[in-house]
C-alpha cells in the first residue's frame, strides 16, 4: 500500500505553516503525527496533493501551564502528555482518554491536537474533550480563536475549522477543589477504536460534586455531552452517587435515530452499551474521589 | 511530487538517501539501506512487525514518511547485539521460546527494549500492554510475555 504522490513542505513557524496553505495547489493536508491520515493515505482513502508536516513547528509542541489551567500545543504527542503527568491532575478523565488511545507505538507519534482535529467519531477523545470543557485554539488569516469543544465538533471528520486553519493548541481549565476522573470504553475488537467511550470529570469540594463534566464518543457522528447525566451527578454527595441509576440517564436526550448503525454495532446495541459504560465510567470516577 | 534528500542516522550510521516525499520509513530501511531485519506485515499500523526506535521512541515505521524523520536517530533490530552477543531482550525470546516463525519478533523486540527502558521492573499485566501494538499469529503470547519477564531480570542483574 503506497500514498499517492504529493508535493511535502515542513515548515518550522506556523506563521510559514499558513503561508504554506495559502501557496498550496490543490487539495492540503496537515500532517501532525500521520497516524489517522497516513493510514488513510496508504489505503487511498486520502490523496492530497499538498501535505504540510507540522512535526518541525517546535511552537505547537509541548505542555505549558497557564493562568486557568493548562495549554497542550497541537503536535504535543500522547506519550509526552502523559509522561509530561500535570493533566493527570488537572484532568484525569482527558489522561485517561490520551493512556486509552491505540497502543504504545502510536502514543509515541499521534498528537492530542491531530486527534482532535481530524474528528473520528470513534477516537477516545472527543467525550474528553467535552468532558474537561477544554478549548480549542486555532489560527487563521485573521488571527486565532478560540473554540469550546461543544461548537468543535460537527460530525464526522467535520470540525469548525476552517479550511484556511490550523488548531494549534487544546486548553484545559484548572478546577478550584479536586477534580476526580475516569473514561472506560468499550474497544472494537478489531480496531481498537472506541464502539462506545464514556469521559467523567467530577469536580469535589469536601464530599460533594460540585461541577461533573460527562462526554462520549463513538455514539453518534461526533463527541456528545450527556447533559443529563451532569444534572444528576451535580449537588450530590460523592459517596451518594448510584452509578447504575445515573448510566441509565446517558439515553435519556439521545436522538436515537442519529446514533450509529453499523458493522461494528447497532444503534440499539450501542444505546445499551453507553448506558452500561457510562455506569462503569461513574462508578470510577466516584472512587476516585479522596 | 516532490523529492527530498535526507539524512538519517540508523544504528550509528549517517546516510544521506534521496527519497520521493510519499515514501515510508520502513521501505528506506529495507530498500536503500539494506535492513531487512524490520518486517512490514499489515502496512496498516496495527501489527507492528515494522517497529523500529526513532529518537529513542518505538514506532512503527510503516506510518511515518522517511522525510519526516530527515535528522533523526533511528534504531533497527540489527542494532540491538553486542558483536554476535544477544541483546538480553534477543535472549529471552531464545531462552523462553519466545517465537516460532520469527515474523513479528524484530517488533516485538524493538518495542519490548523501549519498554524496559522506561519500566525496568515491569509486572506481566503491564508486559502485556506493552505489547498492545504487536501483533503474533503463532505464540499465545504467552512464552513472549515469559521472555520480556526473563529479559527485564536479567537487565536489572546487569544493572548492579
Amino acid at each position: 500500500m503506497f500514498p499517492d504522490s504529493f508535493d511535502y513542505h515542513a515548515p518550522t513557524t506556523v506563521e510559514d505553516a499558513r503561508a504554506a496553505m495559502a501557496d498550496a495547489d490543490g487539495e492540503v493536508e496537515l500532517l501532525a503525527g500521520g497516524h489517522s491520515l497516513i493510514p488513510a493515505m496508504k489505503s487511498g482513502l486520502s490523496s492530497p496533493d499538498v501535505l504540510v508536516d507540522l512535526g518541525d513547528v517546535t511552537a505547537l509542541d509541548g505542555v505549558e501551564e497557564t493562568d486557568d489551567g493548562l495549554a497542550i500545543g497541537a503536535t504535543t504527542t500522547y506519550a509526552d502528555v502523559l509522561a509530561d503527568g500535570r493533566l493527570g491532575t488537572v484532568a484525569p478523565a482527558f489522561a485517561a482518554a490520551i493512556a486509552a488511545v491505540g497502543d504504545r507505538q502510536v502514543r509515541n507519534r499521534g498528537t492530542v491536537g491531530g486527534n482532535l482535529a481530524h474528528a473520528d467519531p470513534a477516537s477516545d477523545l472527543p467525550g474528553a474533550a467535552l468532558a474537561a470543557d477544554a478549548t480549542v485554539t486555532v489560527q487563521g488569516p485573521d488571527g486565532s480563536r478560540e473554540v469550546g469543544a461543544d461548537e468543535f465538533f460537527l460530525g464526522m471528520y467535520m470540525t469548525d475549522v476552517g479550511p484556511e486553519e490550523l488548531v494549534t493548541t487544546v486548553s484545559v481549565p484548572d478546577r478550584d477543589g479536586e477534580v476526580a476522573g475516569a473514561y472506560r470504553k468499550k474497544p472494537s475488537p478489531s480496531s481498537g477504536y472506541a464502539m462506545v467511550g464514556v469521559a467523567v470529570s467530577l469536580t469535589v469540594d469536601a464530599g460533594t460534586v460540585v461541577d461533573a463534566g460527562v462526554g462520549a464518543n463513538g455514539v453518534m457522528d461526533h463527541g456528545i455531552r450527556l447533559a443529563a447525566v451532569e444534572a444528576a451527578l451535580t449537588d450530590t454527595a460523592a459517596e451518594a452517587v448510584d452509578p447504575a441509576a445515573v448510566g441509565e440517564l446517558a439515553t435519556e436526550d439521545l436522538d436515537t435515530d442519529l446514533v450509529m448503525d453499523d458493522l461494528q454495532a447497532s444503534a440499539e446495541f450501542r444505546a445499551a452499551l453507553l448506558e452500561t459504560y457510562t455506569e462503569r465510567a461513574v462508578a470510577d470516577a466516584v472512587d476516585a474521589v479522596a | 511530487m516532490s523529492t527530498h534528500e535526507v539524512t538519517l542516522t540508523v544504528n550509528g550510521d549517517t546516510h544521506e538517501v534521496s527519497v520521493e516525499a510519499r515514501k515510508l520509513l520502513v521501505h528506506v530501511l529495507r530498500e536503500d539501506l539494506g535492513l531487512t531485519g524490520t518486517n512490514v506485515g499489515c502496512e496498516s499500523s496495527l501489527c507492528g512487525a515494522c517497529t523500529v526506535h526513532l529518537d529513542g521512541d518505538a514506532v512503527k515505521s510503516c506510518t511515518v514518511f522517511a522525510v519526516q524523520a530527515d535528522g533523526s536517530d533511528i534504531r533497527t533490530i540489527e542494532s540491538l547485539d553486542d558483536d554476535g552477543e544477544l541483546h538480553p531482550v534477543q535472549a529471552g525470546f531464545e531462552a523462553e521460546h519466545g517465537l516460532q516463525c520469527g515474523y513479528c519478533t524484530p517488533g516485538m523486540v524493538m518495542t519490548a527494549t523501549d519498554f524496559l527502558a522506561e519500566h525496568p521492573d515491569p509486572d506481566r499485566e503491564e508486559i502485556r500492554e506493552a505489547l498492545e501494538g504487536n501483533l503474533c499469529r503463532c505464540t499465545g503470547y504467552q512464552n513472549i510475555v515469559n521472555a520480556i519477564d526473563t529479559a527485564a531480570t536479567e537487565l536489572a542483574s546487569e544493572g548492579d
